[in-house]
C-alpha cells in the first residue's frame, strides 16, 4: 500500500462528510425519518438541473441554491402528499422523491440538448471522492482541497446549529409533545433538520457523491443509537464512527482489491460498506442489548 | 399543414404499436408497470411502499458479484439472467436483514431500511468499479442497471420481462385471499392458522422479482416508482381491494405504455422517467378528483358533514330555547320567535358563525326571519328541530341507562354521536325507552338545560 498526501486529504474529506452527516443524522434517526435522506438526495437532481439552466454555467453556486431548494421542497411535498392525500407516509415520500428524479434526468437531458455539456447524472450518483484532493485552493499557506474546505463550513453550521438549539432539537427529538407544550415550534424544527440535510446533501454532491451522504445520514448514527440512550454520547459517538468508517473505507478501497488483481475501487462506497459492517458489529456484539450478549449481562439488567 | 400530418401519423404509428423497436419497448413497460402496479399495492396496503426502494439498491452488489463469477468461470459476463439471479441474491439478503434488525433491535423499520439501501448501495457501487477495470469492456452495460436502458430494449428482454410480469401476476391471483389476509389483517391470520410468514416471504419473492426485471428495463431508482406510485393512484378511486388491484395494474400499464410512447417520439428523453412522470401525473390527478379518497371528495364530505352539524345544533337550540319558556301545550312548545342574542348565548358560536348557520337554514326553508333580531322557526323546521331533539334526548338517555355515563358529560358526547344516528337506531332506541315506561314523544331532557353558555367543564 503507498500511502500519498492525497490518500490523506482523501481522508480528511471523507471524514468531514461523515461527521457533517451524521450530525444532523442523528435526529434523522430518533425522529423515525431516516429514509428521508435517502429521498433528499435522489431528488435534488432536478434542482441542480434548474439552477444550471437559470445561470447557463457550471458555476457551483446556482447549482447548490437549486439542489438545496428542491431538497427543501422534498420534504414540504411529502408533507403535503401525505396530510392532503391521505396516504402512508413512506409512499408519499417514495412518490415524491421518483417523480422529481424522473424529472431531474428529463431536465438533464433538455440542457444537454441546448449545448454539449457534461452534466452527468451519475456523478451525482457515485460522485467521485478520489477526485477531491485534484482541485486545490489555497487558504493562506495552506493548499486545501475546495470540497474539503465547503465540508468543513457545512461541518461548522451543522455543529453551530446543533449546539445553539441543542435543548430544543433534544426535547421535540424523543418528546415531541411535551416540546410543543413548551412552546417549541414543532414545524419549525423539521424544516430547519430538513433544510440542514439538504444543504449538507447538496454541499457533498460535488465532492463526494450522494452514496456517502445517504449512509453516513443514517448508518453511524443507528449504530451509536444502539450504543446509548444519552442524546451528546449519541452524537459524540456518531462523528466517531462516521471518521473510523472513512478512514477504513478508503484503505480497503485502496488495499483490498488489489489482492484479488483489481486496481482500487470507490473510496465513498467503501465508506459506505464499512459503515455498515461497524453498524454489524455493533448490532451483534454491543452489551447492551446486542444479538450475541453474553447470558451475564441480560440477567442483570431483567 | 401536413407537418402536423405526418406528427399525427407518428404519433399513431407509436401508439399502434407499428415499429418493432417500439413495439417491444411498449409491451415491456406496460407488462411491467401492470405486474409492479398490483404487488405495489400489496405493499402499500402493508405500509411497506419503501421496501421497493431497500431492495433495488440491494440488488446491485448482486449483479457486480455474478458479473465477476461469470467472467471467472470463463462465461459470458452480460448473461441477463444469471446478473438478474444475482440481484435477487443480494435483494433478497438486504430485505432479510432489514426483518432482522427490526426484530432484533429497537432500530425502527425506516433507519433499517436507510441502512441496508446505503451500506449495500455503496458495496454495489464500489464492486462496479472494481469490475469496471476487467479487460471485459462489456462492464460498461452494468452500470445501465442504476439508470435503466428503457428505449434499448431487445426482444430477449422483452421475453425476460413478460415471463417474470405474468408469473408475478399469476401468483398474485392464485394468493390473492392470503395476501388480502396479510394486508388487513396479520394477527386474525395468525389466529386462523396461516402461515403467515411464508405468505410474507412469497409477497416479497414476488415484489423483488419484478424489482429485478425492473431494473434492466427502468433503473434502479425508478423501479421505486412503478411499485408505489400506481397502487397509490388506484387507492384514490376505490376501497375495494379486487378494484384496486385492477386499477393498479391498468394504471402501471397505461404509464407503461403512455410515457414509453412519448419516448418514442422524442427519442433523447430518457424512458424511465417519462414513464414515472406520466404515473406521477396520474396520481396527482387522482389525489385531487379520486372517486373514494381524493382531497376534494373529501373536503366535501367534510362540508356537508360541517352543514349538517350546524343544521341540527341550530335546530335544537331554538327548540331549546322554545321549551324554556315552559308554555308547553300537550307536550310541545308553541313555535314563537327567538332573540338572536338567546341564541348566541345557548352555544359557543362567535357572530359570524350562527348568521352562516342562519343564512343556511333560511335557504332550506327551515327558519323565518321576524322583525328586528328576531328569528323563528317555520313549520318544516319546527318539525325538523322536533325530530332532532328526540333523536338527541334519546341517545342520552340510552348512554346513560345503557353505558353508564355520567350525566354531566352526556350532552358533549351525545352531540358527536347524534349525527350518525341512523333510522333504524332510533327505532331500536325508542322501543326499548319505552318498554322502561319512557314518554315517547318527546323525552325531557335529563339533564339541566342551561339558557345561557353551557358551563365549561
Amino acid at each position: 500500500m503507498i500511502w500519498l498526501l492525497d490518500d490523506t486529504w482523501i481522508v480528511i474529506t471523507g471524514a468531514l462528510c461523515a461527521v457533517a452527516c451524521a450530525l444532523p443524522g442523528c435526529f434523522m434517526v430518533l425522529r423515525k425519518m431516516s429514509m428521508m435522506g435517502d429521498a433528499i438526495s435522489h431528488a435534488v437532481l432536478p434542482g441542480l438541473a434548474i439552477g444550471y439552466l437559470v445561470a447557463e454555467s457550471r458555476d457551483a453556486l446556482p447549482m447548490l441554491l437549486g439542489a438545496a431548494l428542491v431538497g427543501v421542497l422534498t420534504a414540504l411535498f411529502t408533507q403535503w402528499v401525505g396530510q392532503f392525500g391521505n396516504v402512508d407516509r413512506g409512499a408519499a415520500m417514495g412518490i415524491v422523491f421518483t417523480t422529481l428524479f424522473a424529472l431531474g434526468l428529463v431536465l438533464i437531458e433538455r440542457a444537454a440538448d441546448h449545448e454539449n455539456i457534461d452534466l452527468d447524472p451519475s456523478c451525482v450518483l457515485y460522485g467521485a471522492l478520489e477526485m477531491a484532493p485534484l482541485d486545490l485552493m489555497t487558504l493562506g499557506a495552506w493548499e486545501i482541497p475546495r470540497a474539503a474546505l465547503w465540508l468543513a463550513v457545512v461541518l461548522l453550521l451543522n455543529l453551530l446549529i446543533i449546539l445553539l438549539l441543542y435543548k430544543e432539537f433534544n426535547l421535540s427529538s424523543f418528546d415531541p409533545s411535551l416540546a410543543s407544550t413548551l412552546g417549541i415550534n414543532a414545524t419549525f424544527m423539521h424544516y430547519l433538520l430538513m433544510s440542514m440535510v439538504a444543504v449538507t446533501t447538496v454541499a457533498s454532491f460535488e465532492a463526494v457523491g450522494s452514496i456517502i451522504v445517504i449512509a453516513m445520514l443514517i448508518v453511524p448514527g443507528a449504530t451509536a443509537y444502539l450504543l446509548t440512550q444519552r442524546l451528546w454520547v449519541m452524537l459524540l459517538l456518531s462523528a466517531l464512527f462516521g471518521i473510523l468508517a472513512s478512514a477504513l473505507g478508503h484503505v480497503v478501497a485502496i488495499t483490498v482489491p488489489t489482492w484479488f488483481g483489481f486496481d482500487s475501487t470507490s473510496s465513498s462506497g467503501m465508506m459506505a460498506t464499512i459503515a455498515g459492517l461497524l453498524f454489524l458489529l455493533v448490532w451483534l456484539f454491543n452489551p447492551r442489548e446486542g444479538v450475541w450478549v453474553p447470558r451475564r449481562v441480560n440477567k442483570t439488567e431483567s | 399543414m401536413s407537418e402536423s400530418g405526418t406528427l399525427l401519423a407518428d404519433v399513431l404509428q407509436v401508439l399502434l404499436l407499428q415499429t418493432h423497436n417500439t413495439r417491444t419497448v411498449v409491451l415491456s413497460t406496460a407488462l411491467l408497470g401492470m405486474a409492479s402496479g398490483l404487488v405495489g399495492s400489496f405493499l402499500l396496503l402493508r405500509k411497506r411502499s419503501l421496501m421497493g426502494d431497500a431492495l433495488s439498491h440491494a440488488s446491485l452488489p448482486g449483479i457486480a458479484i455474478a458479473f465477476l463469477l461469470m467472467v471467472k468461470l470463463g462465461g459470458n459476463g452480460k448473461f441477463l439472467p444469471g446478473l438478474l439471479a444475482g440481484g435477487t441474491l443480494t435483494g433478497l439478503l438486504g430485505v432479510g436483514w432489514v426483518m432482522a434488525i427490526r426484530k432484533k433491535s429497537k432500530i425502527k423499520d425506516d433507519t433499517a431500511m436507510g441502512i441496508v439501501l446505503s451500506v449495500f448501495y455503496g458495496l454495489g457501487v464500489a464492486m462496479l468499479q472494481m469490475v469496471s477495470s476487467v479487460p471485459e469492456a462489456s462492464a460498461a452495460g452494468l452500470e445501465s442497471f442504476i439508470l435503466g436502458k428503457t428505449a434499448s430494449m431487445v426482444t430477449q428482454d422483452l421475453v425476460l420481462i413478460a415471463g417474470v410480469a405474468s408469473l408475478t401476476i399469476l401468483f398474485s391471483l392464485l394468493l390473492l385471499k392470503e395476501f388480502t389476509l396479510l394486508c388487513f389483517d396479520e394477527t386474525f391470520m395468525h389466529s386462523l392458522g396461516w402461515p403467515v410468514q411464508r405468505v410474507d416471504t412469497i409477497l416479497l419473492i414476488l415484489v423483488t422479482a419484478v424489482t429485478v426485471i425492473g431494473l434492466q428495463a427502468v433503473g434502479l431508482i425508478l423501479i421505486i416508482a412503478f411499485l408505489i406510485t400506481p397502487a397509490a393512484a388506484a387507492r384514490f378511486w376505490t376501497n375495494t381491494l379486487s378494484h384496486m388491484l385492477l386499477l393498479a395494474a391498468l394504471i402501471g400499464a397505461l404509464s407503461g405504455w403512455l410515457g414509453s410512447s412519448i419516448s418514442a417520439l422524442y427519442p433523447n428523453l430518457p424512458a424511465g422517467a417519462l414513464i414515472v412522470l406520466v404515473a406521477a401525473g396520474v396520481f396527482l390527478f387522482s389525489m385531487f378528483f379520486g372517486g373514494a379518497r381524493g382531497v376534494l371528495r373529501r373536503g366535501w364530505l367534510h362540508i356537508r358533514l360541517r352543514r349538517r352539524v350546524g343544521r341540527q345544533h341550530l335546530l335544537r337550540a331554538v327548540f331549546e330555547l322554545l321549551e324554556a319558556r315552559g308554555e308547553a301545550l300537550a307536550g310541545w312548545p308553541p313555535n314563537e320567535p327567538v332573540k338572536l342574542e338567546e341564541l348566541l348565548a345557548k352555544r359557543s358560536w362567535s357572530h359570524g358563525r350562527l348568521k352562516q348557520l342562519l343564512r343556511q337554514a333560511r335557504r332550506e326553508d327551515h327558519i323565518e326571519r321576524a322583525p328586528g333580531s328576531w328569528v323563528q322557526l317555520s313549520e318544516s323546521g319546527f318539525a325538523e328541530a322536533a325530530r332532532h331533539t328526540r333523536n338527541h334526548r334519546l341517545w342520552e338517555m340510552y348512554l346513560i341507562t345503557h353505558a353508564d355515563v355520567a350525566t354531566q358529560h352526556v350532552d358533549r358526547d351525545a352531540d358527536l354521536v347524534e349525527h350518525v344516528l341512523g333510522v333504524e337506531l332510533v327505532r331500536k332506541l325508542e322501543q326499548k325507552l319505552t318498554e322502561e315506561g319512557v314518554a315517547l314523544n318527546l323525552p325531557a331532557s335529563p339533564h339541566l338545560i342551561s339558557k345561557t353558555v353551557e358551563p365549561a367543564s
